[in-house]
């Protein structure tokens, strides 16, 4: 813990749930979101609704190969047909570049990045070439013209396999990604010894050389110290986005200017992401994303094949319109890595964690690095809080589908690795499993991660109150009750219960707010936060209609279009935004506050202290002068300068100011940058239950309950907080109970591209009645106390099924996730896990 | 042509679209293709350039109560019809392959695939979208409004699938239990995975329908 006192520690236990919305008028109190009534109607725009005039599309042609080189295209007859407009090539994407991040530091181009067409492809449904036309149809046909020759390269779709010695690199540069210092990683060669192989026999994954590594404690002690100490193999699956909506893009230029219309998940830092692929200055990208279809991390700023319609339309000098199959989709539209874990974890007779040793093989897919792995550690150390941990990670390319980060990018692996490890400790130990974790439970200003290489201090959180939503939970589940029912078994049908812990990233800091007050007496709220449906895009700014005192339905909210002004703004991924964008608007509602004052007292005469503001009003305090907020915005406008625009607000953002010049004479306009102090890093955190039904004679199981408790800090929305923990949830158990990749490792070939062979959990797949709850209770670092919770529980979601189903079958059934009928048909009567853990993508 | 027939008329077996009703009616709409009663018209949006050599021929449907006329092509299905000829965008495309149900509409008040429902035999029936719902005046239909008062969904990209299933399934029960209405949604998938929030508002929104 970071410098906590018995004192501190008994206050942050004694603290309790709180009723959602207290002390406020606004925050915590459920309402329609302005955006659903479009939604309802059908009459919300997603990227494939809009039309230009001339509208083309364009169509996709996919690498049939998982490596390999173009060494011909020849588009001649396609392009005689009627109807084809003209085609895009490798050579025409813009390279690399480099750019200069939020901090101002320059980021060099990655050579080894990837571009939105390639003529070198490392993976199966890599875009080679773009056809556009005046239908799908022709451009369909158009693509069966084109003769492409290609030379097969060596692939390896196994990031295992690809250590063994002998067998071929995912790329010709090398296999592995390797970090050095603060350098961008690098692709080298490494291959294991038959040696490192030998653990393999048994079913235990090798442990070679692995070029990433920390430590913390005295991690040998540890296990001598240890009562028991358990050593597991593990492999989380492969699993992809799959939002809903794919990556559809529309583009047209006009005066020279590129408009761009898809899904992400932040408008803002699209645009900056939009120039850098094209290779054009920010100002001639207009960005259009006024509801996206889902992201969970594959759309932060947009898929990279967005280019293609913007240059083709460049090119053909029309509108063109690229819409992305299903299948397409499965291709290019990322997915979470999968992790072989080997974790040995030694524990106290109490159940207390003694030491940690853990060991993983990441697959990076076909390009770039990630983080995954990393996150995988420092989750299991702010989790579980081992006094001492070791940390090893092997991060492999391989001719797969990228990888990118989804819903707790690490977290969950961590969370889906670690917990089966501590239910069989439990079972083992004769604890209760609620009271194991309960005794390993991060708690107030927890540490977590090995220390600073520079200061050799340890990171640590803002707060955590974990230990109240275990124990809140266990309560709300009736887990005693539970545990104690019986019997198990009843015929062929076996009960178990589960439950998890849960933790991720929870939110930054820094960023900006905009507003207005209009002539007309309206607060106009400027957001660049991307609509995916969180409605962090709308229920972020409820902060600064609380600081200004104001009802709801006088303010208006302005998102999803850079043609209109907006604020630096986060993008959503990391479950940054409900804290950022709080802090943001909980600033910029408090500077609107005192710029009404000061206009009043400018224009009533007394001191800008002497007077309030509230009711779309601001007056003298004790009564008396006063204006209303239509006169304050026209007031404004004589004033000039900081009131109306004219200036910005010295702290803000170069963007903000920008968009505070576009704004300037409008009306009182107000921005302000979060400078709130901020102690600690940001997460939130949940406790998981669940219940399953086995039938032992099938395989077949079902989730009869679930249960999440959260502490997320304060509660901004409490229904569109619950759409997050349990719809998260639900992707995590989707880790559990189903989805995953197959790859055909002969040919390099994709076998599950589709919903039906890689299919998300239905409505059927869960209880019909998830339930959910929140302590509410504040973090102490930040004005509304609110953190984001789109990852944390992803990770508890999964593990609280893996658990329930060791509960009713027993702790050798699964070495692997997901958990299908027959890993449990073929396991079950065998007495021992019969999949094997090691091989990928089966 | 005798699927075909059944689809137009039938109650029995048309009102499951199969695999094989959707091959038999591509093959049935080309065989019909020269009847005299149909002209041929070339896209009238690129120029009379007929690039892809597939026949559009003017037919009417009854499309939320009104009748449009509409150049569709023997192989077009009614989602790109209603979402590129009649500009109704609210039924969205997820798979174009009956995978997810977002394109979901009513065609005589039950719930179809409009991505798997060729254009052509939908003439004569009554197909309602996610724009056709509400009342000519703007008041929202009861299931859209719960979905308003409940916050119902999250991206929304489903949500004309499933609110169109619903108001289908609600026509044939409108006091089910929340295990019944799951089923009758079951053909629908969120991707956001918000189906504890999804069933709340719809539960909500057979109340409604049963108060209205």
């Amino acid at each position: 813990m970071a410098e906590m006192t018995p004192a501190e520690l008994e206050k942050i236990e004694s603290l309790k749930p709180i009723p959602f919305g207290t002390g406020y008028k606004l925050i915590g109190k459920d309402y329609s979101t302005n955006d659903l009534v479009a939604k309802v109607t059908g009459r919300a725009k997603y990227a494939e609704d809009f039309r230009a005039e001339g509208m083309l599309f364009c169509r996709l042609v996919l690498s049939p190969m998982p490596h390999a080189r173009v060494k011909r295209i020849n588009a001649e007859k396609a392009l005689a047909m009627p109807g084809v407009k003209g085609i895009l090539t490798p050579d025409e994407v813009p390279g690399h570049a480099d750019y200069i991040n939020d901090n101002g530091t320059t980021i060099k181009a990655d050579k080894w990045g990837e571009l939105a067409l390639t003529d070198h492809p490392m993976y199966q449904g890599e875009p080679i070439l773009a056809v556009a036309a005046v239908d799908e149809l022709t451009a369909a046909e158009a693509i069966e013209a084109i003769e492409i020759e290609m030379e097969p390269l060596p692939f390896n779709t196994d990031p295992l396999d690809s250590l063994r010695p002998g067998t071929g690199n995912a790329r010709e540069e090398g296999n592995v990604w390797v970090r050095e210092g603060h350098e961008a990683p690098k692709l080298k060669v490494l291959k294991w010894t038959d040696e490192d192989f030998a653990a393999e026999k048994e079913g235990k994954l090798p442990m070679g050389h692995a070029p990433d590594e920390w430590t913390y404690g005295d991690v040998d002690a540890g296990f001598k110290d240890a009562a028991l100490v358990l050593d597991e193999t593990f492999l989380t699956p492969d699993v992809s986005h799959q939002c809903l909506e794919p990556r559809t893009t529309m583009a047209h230029w006009q005066n020279g200017k590129l408009f761009l219309y898809t899904g992400t998940q932040s408008t803002y830092q699209t645009v900056p992401a939009i120039a850098r692929w094209m290779h054009m200055d920010e100002d001639k990208v207009v960005f259009i994303s006024e509801y996206t279809g889902g992201g969970f991390g594959s759309k932060i700023t947009g898929g990279l094949t967005l280019v293609v319609p913007a240059l083709l339309s460049k090119k053909l000098n029309a509108p063109v319109m690229m819409r992305i199959s299903r299948e397409e989709e499965h291709f290019i539209g990322r997915a979470r890595p999968g992790i072989r874990g080997r974790t040995r974890v030694g524990f106290a007779k109490d159940g207390r964690i003694t030491a940690v040793d853990m060991f993983l093989v990441s697959d990076a897919g076909s390009y770039g690095s990630n983080g995954d792995g990393a996150a995988c550690g420092s989750i299991t150390s702010l989790l579980y809080q081992p006094p001492a941990m070791r940390w090893r990670n092997v991060t492999v390319a391989t001719n797969t589908p990228p990888r990118s980060a989804q819903s707790a990018p690490g977290g969950m692996q961590a969370i889906a690795i670690m917990e089966p490890i501590l239910s069989k400790a439990a079972r083992k130990l004769g604890i209760d499993q609620v009271e194991l974790r309960r005794v390993n439970c991060p708690e107030g200003k927890a540490e977590y991660g090995p220390p600073n290489p520079r200061t050799g201090k340890r990171a640590y959180v803002t707060s955590c109150y974990l230990k109240q939503a275990l124990d809140e939970g266990a309560k709300k589940f009736n887990w005693k009750e539970r545990v104690a029912r019986g019997p198990k078994q009843v015929g062929t049908k076996v009960r178990g219960v589960g439950v998890a812990l849960s933790t991720y990233h929870g939110g930054s800091i820094g960023f900006d707010g905009l507003l207005v007050i209009t002539p007309q007496g309206r607060v106009q709220i400027h957001s660049g936060i991307g609509n995916l449906g969180t409605e962090a895009v709308i229920d972020v700014h409820r902060a600064a209609a609380e600081v200004l005192n104001v009802p709801w339905d006088a303010c208006d909210i302005i998102w999803g279009d850079t043609s209109k002004p907006m604020p630096y703004t986060c993008a959503s991924g990391g479950s940054q935004t409900t804290h950022a964008m709080t802090r943001a608007a909980h600033a910029v509602g408090l500077e609107c506050a005192q710029r009404l004052k000061e206009v009043a007292a400018k224009t009533l005469g007394g001191q800008p202290e002497q007077y309030e503001v509230g009711n779309l009003r601001v007056f003298r305090k004790g009564g008396g002068a006063g204006m209303s907020f239509a006169q304050a915005a026209q007031a404004a406008i004589k004033l000039g300068g900081i009131y109306d625009g004219h200036e910005a607000n010295p702290d803000v953002h170069k963007a903000t100011k920008d968009a505070v010049a576009a704004l300037a004479g409008q009306g009182l306009v107000a921005s302000a940058k979060d400078k709130y102090p901020h102690d600690g890093d940001s997460y939130s955190y949940l406790a998981c239950f669940a219940e399953v039904e086995t039938d032992v004679e099938t395989g077949k199981y079902h989730i009869t309950d679930y249960l999440a408790y959260a502490d997320v800090g304060t509660v901004v929305h409490p229904a569109a907080l619950g759409g997050q923990v349990l719809g998260r949830s639900t992707l995590g158990i989707a880790h559990a109970i189903g989805q995953k990749w197959v790859i055909d490792p002969q040919y390099g070939a994709t076998v599950a591209k589709r919903f039906y062979q890689n299919r998300p959990p239905t409505i059927l797949d869960v209880p019909v009645d998830m339930q959910w709850d929140a302590l509410n209770i504040p973090d102490p670092e930040t004005p509304v106390g609110a953190r984001g919770c789109g990852e944390p529980p992803v990770g508890g979601g999964c593990a609280s099924i893996l658990n329930a189903l060791s509960d009713a079958l027993g702790d050798n059934i699964y070495q692997r996730a997901p958990v299908n009928a027959d890993t449990i048909l073929t396991s079950y009567e065998a007495g021992r896990p019969m999949q094997n853990p090691l091989l990928a993508h089966i | 042509m005798s699927d075909l027939t059944e689809l137009k008329t039938g109650e029995g077996r048309a009102k499951e679209i199969t695999r094989r009703n959707f091959i038999l009616g591509v093959i049935a709409g080309g065989a019909v293709v020269s009847a005299a009663s149909y002209r041929f018209l070339s896209s009238t949006a690129h120029g009379g350039v007929f690039a892809s050599d597939a026949g559009e021929r003017l037919i009417t449907l009854n499309v939320n109560g009104q009748q449009r006329r509409v150049d569709a092509m023997r192989q077009e299905t009614l989602a790109w019809t209603l979402r590129y000829k009649l500009g109704l965008t609210g039924t969205k495309l997820g798979c174009d392959r009956a995978e997810c149900g977002s394109c979901t509409v009513l065609i005589d008040d039950v719930p179809y695939y409009a991505c798997s429902v060729l254009t052509h035999t939908v003439r004569g029936r009554k197909v309602v979208t996610i724009e056709g719902l509400a009342s000519p005046s703007g008041k929202l239909h009861p299931v859209q409004q719960a979905v308003v008062d409940a916050q119902g969904f999250q991206c929304a990209f489903c949500m004309s699938g499933f609110i169109m299933s619903a108001v289908g399934y609600l026509k044939q029960n409108p006091n089910p239990t929340r295990e019944q209405l799951a089923h009758g949604v079951s053909g629908n998938l969120c991707r956001c995975q918000d189906y504890t929030k999804i069933l709340d508002s719809l539960m909500k929104g057979a109340e409604y329908m049963r108060r209205a």
